[in-house]
């Protein structure tokens, strides 16, 4: 099969635009900071008094007074080799924070996709089935209710109930004041991933649900469906063999297309819940003008979204049997 | 769908009407009340919500719907100036990110070069997660209101873009458009005949549906403490305050503000969705 082969190509390919993109969007944020009214030097000294000379020092050793081009390219050059820079608040190498920040939000997102991913298709396929029935209604109220839902205020909600009122979990802070992150159990840990998590997961369920939903009913009504029901197939069998498989490629594909929109959502939650992630970092890095931290997350959040995408690419160009006909064709 | 109609309760006034009447009294009640909060937030001077240290703390009542905050304001009044300021930015933003949708999509489809260029640019625009972007593009212009809008429309136009990118390249590989090229046809009378007819319901719905997230995104962009300045009674704003008293049990300075914004983005939706089901062709008559 010529499969193989033309999908190194194809990811070769993208590879290749994908660093292009890269770049592009590290010169873009670098642009928009830098036309920005922050003033790294005032972030940096913070409130240390020091001398008009000293001043004039830092500016040059950063050459804040240089042309955007030279400053540009001499951010590119350090970033292409890797050196992201020092975090301005928390003093340490902006890769250390990235990576550590990362891991945490990775498992935060990561659980949440899955979860909402699983419980919205099946949502969906029982509202697409039982359209028009009682089931259905509730789905859809439900589903079009939390997609109008702020995911900050859901949070918000949600801390509320479940950690004021009921006081079942801790109101934030990744774990309890005090403890050494090696001395952190597994319980603390999971204890305070649970409502972000939920939150997450409760945004995300509405977006999935509806589209299996649509894409199924669609499918409902095609003649090849039609023409099964006439040879005699109904219920579960008739939506396994006919709706699921042609609903299941497109809503997987939405689900990894989302992966920008589930950052976002935990930029949220993780400020609400002080969950110690990517998202509340970045936020205090932009509170605080920490440029170099807030470009490094740009960078990394790109490549996150970009790797959803190039999975539903690789899904809708090589899984999907009606692109690849259609793309042999013409 | 002749027995999706099975059974209509007498007690539902709306069993007799049929499916479009049903459509259009949905349309035009949301856009009722989408009216009155833009007209009533409008007559509310900013000014004329005093702070009033006698009525501090109030839960709901019949004289203070939504309760007071700490400063005696009324969460009323200040919820619906709110939804004001949301509905005027979403309006901006999402007109402006329809317009460059649609200069886009149709600017890609003239031929494959062009195609490439705007794609890659939505690749761009679709690359770093959006909250992230309104972010650095309203801090780069120096947060506040325009901050906001222009960082909700440079990053909504990408959704329509792809919608119509995709309605186009489809609508290209069917049967009429190519027998149209065989005949001879201008790719302008392609464009104005056979592809500018099947869009305009996706135009229209498309931009009534941005609204929904551009109220969203500033909401959350002024939450974050990015958007909006402290003193303006937007909804992200009050619900950031709200934060610092839940933990003494002041549940209403979250829950009605929220509530609202949830309401008004759902009507915008409801609206839209209606709307798309009265212009597309194969739902209309059903």
């Amino acid at each position: 099969m010529m499969d193989t082969e033309r999908l190194l190509k194809f990811l070769g390919k993208k590879i290749v635009r994908f660093v292009i993109l890269l770049i592009f969007v590290i010169l873009l944020s670098f642009l928009l900071l830098d036309l920005s009214p922050i003033n790294p030097v005032k972030t940096y000294i913070s409130n240390v008094v020091i001398s008009q000379a000293q001043i004039a020092n830092l500016e040059a050793y950063w050459g804040v007074n240089e042309p955007i081009t030279s400053k540009m390219a001499n951010w590119l050059g350090n970033v292409l080799q890797g050196n992201l820079g020092t975090s301005l608040i928390f003093r340490v190498p902006v890769m250390d924070v990235i990576l550590e920040r990362f891991t945490a939000s990775l498992v935060l997102m990561l659980s949440s996709w899955a979860f909402s991913g699983i419980l919205g298709f099946l949502l969906g396929i029982v509202a697409g089935f039982k359209k028009d029935t009682i089931i259905d209604k509730a789905i859809k109220v439900y589903c079009y209710i939390l997609q109008s839902a702020p995911t900050f205020w859901i949070a918000l909600i949600i801390l509320m109930v479940f950690s004021i009122y009921l006081g079942w979990f801790p109101t934030g802070l990744g774990v309890p004041i005090g403890t050494l992150s090696e001395n952190v159990s597994f319980w603390d840990w999971l204890n305070r991933l649970i409502l972000p998590m939920l939150t997450l997961s409760i945004v995300g369920v509405a977006q999935i649900a509806l589209y299996t939903r649509d894409k199924l009913i669609y499918e409902m009504n095609s003649d090849y469906f039609l023409f099964a029901k006439a040879r005699g197939e109904s219920g579960w069998n008739l939506i396994k063999r006919h709706g699921i498989r042609n609903v299941l490629l497109p809503a997987i594909t939405l689900q990894f297309l989302g992966f920008s929109e589930l950052f976002g959502g935990a930029v949220l939650v993780e400020q609400i819940f002080t969950y110690p992630g990517i998202g509340q970092a970045a936020v205090s890095a932009g509170l605080r003008s920490d440029v170099p931290l807030l470009l490094g997350i740009v960078i990394f959040s790109a490549i996150f979204v970009y790797c959803g995408n190039l999975i539903a690419d690789i899904l809708y160009n090589f899984v999907d049997p009606r692109i690849k006909e259609g793309e042999n064709n013409g | 769908m002749a027995n999706s109609n099975n059974g209509p309760s007498i007690y539902n006034p709306f069993a007799k009407l049929n499916l479009r009447t049903k459509t259009l009294i949905t349309i035009g009640l949301s856009v009722f009340i989408l009216v009155i909060v833009v007209i009533s937030s409008l007559f509310i001077n900013s000014g004329d919500i005093t702070t009033n240290f006698q009525a501090m703390n109030k839960p709901p009542s019949f004289e203070h719907f939504f309760g007071t905050d700490w400063m005696g304001r009324d969460m009323f009044t200040r919820t619906l100036k709110g939804l004001g300021l949301s509905v005027q930015i979403g309006a901006g933003a999402s007109i402006l990110s329809s317009l460059i949708a649609i200069v886009l999509s149709f600017i890609g489809s003239t031929n494959r070069f062009l195609d490439g260029v705007i794609s890659w640019l939505v690749d761009l625009f679709l690359s770093i997660p959006h909250i992230l972007l309104i972010i650095l593009i309203s801090i780069s212009l120096g947060g506040g209101a325009f901050g906001v809008t222009v960082g909700v429309a440079l990053t909504h136009w990408t959704s329509l873009t792809r919608v119509l990118r995709a309605e186009i390249k489809q609508i290209k590989t069917s049967d009429f458009v190519k027998l149209s090229e065989r005949f001879g046809k201008s790719k302008l009378w392609i464009a104005r005949k056979h592809i500018l007819p099947l869009v305009t319901t996706q135009i229209i719905v498309g931009t009534i549906l941005i609204f929904p997230h551009a109220i969203m995104h500033e909401a959350s962009v002024t939450f974050l403490g990015f958007g909006l300045s402290p003193h303006e009674p937007a909804i992200g704003i009050i619900l950031s305050e709200s934060m610092k008293y839940l933990a003494t049990g002041n549940w209403w300075l979250a829950l009605f503000p929220g509530l609202s914004l949830l309401i008004l983005v759902l009507l915008f939706d409801i609206a839209g969705e209606n709307i798309k089901k009265i212009l597309d062709p194969t739902s209309a008559n059903e």
